[in-house]
């Protein structure tokens, strides 16, 4: 793992799944968590049904009736592993209806200009 | 130049096992190498040497397993992923106290970091899935 | 940056959503049901000769001869590609993005 310690990249993860109907969201929070120990340069996309990810209010319990995992207060932890880059895709979000309040992390919310800069400067881009 | 390779859905189902077969066999066949294939979400499943696909189709699981071999190719299948789905090797059906295991030649199970990696390891990545 | 498209545009977002999102002189490469989006005659070509003043597009031509199509298909200034094309387009971009 020593030589993996000199490169650091910009790594891009690209969500643009809802939670719950597949597994695609749980499955890549899971790749960012064992990822943020390898030390990367990281970033997380929300964008298309992607930014569902971030509803507040989620309730998955079995008093509730999905009886699945919820895993939406992982966003909450990234900023303990040192994920802290998280974008929103405005027109995404307002599509949907929704704006900052009803997410449940500090994001920052990009217009489509920044987004393809942002874009444009990762070196890996993982989309799930 | 140096590849990564993550496939996501499994065979038969989706196009993306095979779309990411042509492509590793391409590159392989343009003088590139393959630094790892790496195998998550369904994508697990292309790694059980239990399927029998109808005698008229193509095998994925033995053709991954026939190029691998042909080309040294490192396989690895997400531990995680696979656990979910029932994919295990010997040592895994152990551990879990399974009574069978299902992995095909010339794949290997482990963890996410393989993925990181091969991210950071190869040139470029190129994602394969739904 | 070379973007690829796997899904028909009658599916998913995921083509309006790429060239909504790249870059003036990114490449994008429409495969698998992604191939139905540089066909003619569709409601989307218009969306697809319009983005190609900007974008490079390409087509897999396997793909598009497995559902029934060939070159002659594809609308005017959309390049066709086999795999070797398609590893050369990996190569020559720094980074590829794929719209799932």
């Amino acid at each position: 793992m020593e030589e993996d310690e000199e490169i650091i990249k910009k790594f891009l993860y690209v969500n643009r799944k809802a939670p719950y109907g597949t597994v695609y969201a749980l499955e890549s929070l899971e790749v960012v968590l064992i990822g943020a120990a390898f030390d990367q340069d990281v970033s997380l996309a929300f964008i298309d049904d992607g930014v569902y990810q971030l509803k507040k209010d989620q309730n998955t319990s079995v008093d509730a009736g999905a009886g699945m995992k919820n895993f939406s207060k992982t966003y909450r932890a990234l900023e303990a592993y040192d994920v802290e880059k998280l974008y929103v895709d405005k027109k995404s979000m307002d599509e949907r209806g929704l704006s900052v309040d009803d997410l449940l992390v500090d994001v920052e919310i990009l217009d489509e200009a920044k987004m393809a800069e942002m874009m444009g400067q990762q070196d890996v881009v993982l989309s799930f | 130049m140096k590849f990564g390779i993550l496939v996501n859905e499994g065979p038969y189902q989706h196009q993306a096992s095979d779309s990411a077969y042509q492509f590793t066999k391409a590159a392989l066949e343009k003088g590139h190498e393959i630094f790892r294939v790496f195998f998550y979400h369904d994508g697990v499943n292309n790694a059980t040497r239990l399927t029998v696909p109808p005698r008229d189709d193509r095998n994925i699981v033995d053709r991954w397993s026939e190029l691998a071999k042909e080309h040294n190719l490192d396989l690895v299948v997400c531990i995680a992923a696979a656990q979910r789905r029932g994919l295990l090797d010997e040592n895994e059906a152990k551990r879990q106290g399974k009574d069978a295991n299902n992995i095909a030649e010339g794949f290997r199970i482990s963890g996410l970091g393989q993925l990181i990696e091969a991210g950071i390891q190869s040139e470029r990545l190129v994602v394969f899935g739904d | 940056m070379l973007h690829t498209v796997n899904k028909s545009p009658f599916e998913k977002n995921s083509l309006e959503t790429c060239l909504r999102l790249a870059s003036a002189g990114n490449a994008v490469l429409l495969f698998e049901d992604g191939v139905y989006g540089a066909v003619k005659g569709t409601r989307f070509e218009p969306t697809v000769s319009n983005a190609l003043s900007n974008n490079k597009i390409y087509v897999l031509v396997s793909d598009l001869e497995a559902r029934g199509m060939n070159k002659d298909n594809v609308i005017d200034g959309v390049e066709t590609v086999d795999y070797a094309g398609f590893v050369d387009l990996v190569a020559d971009n720094k980074s590829v993005q794929a719209w799932l």
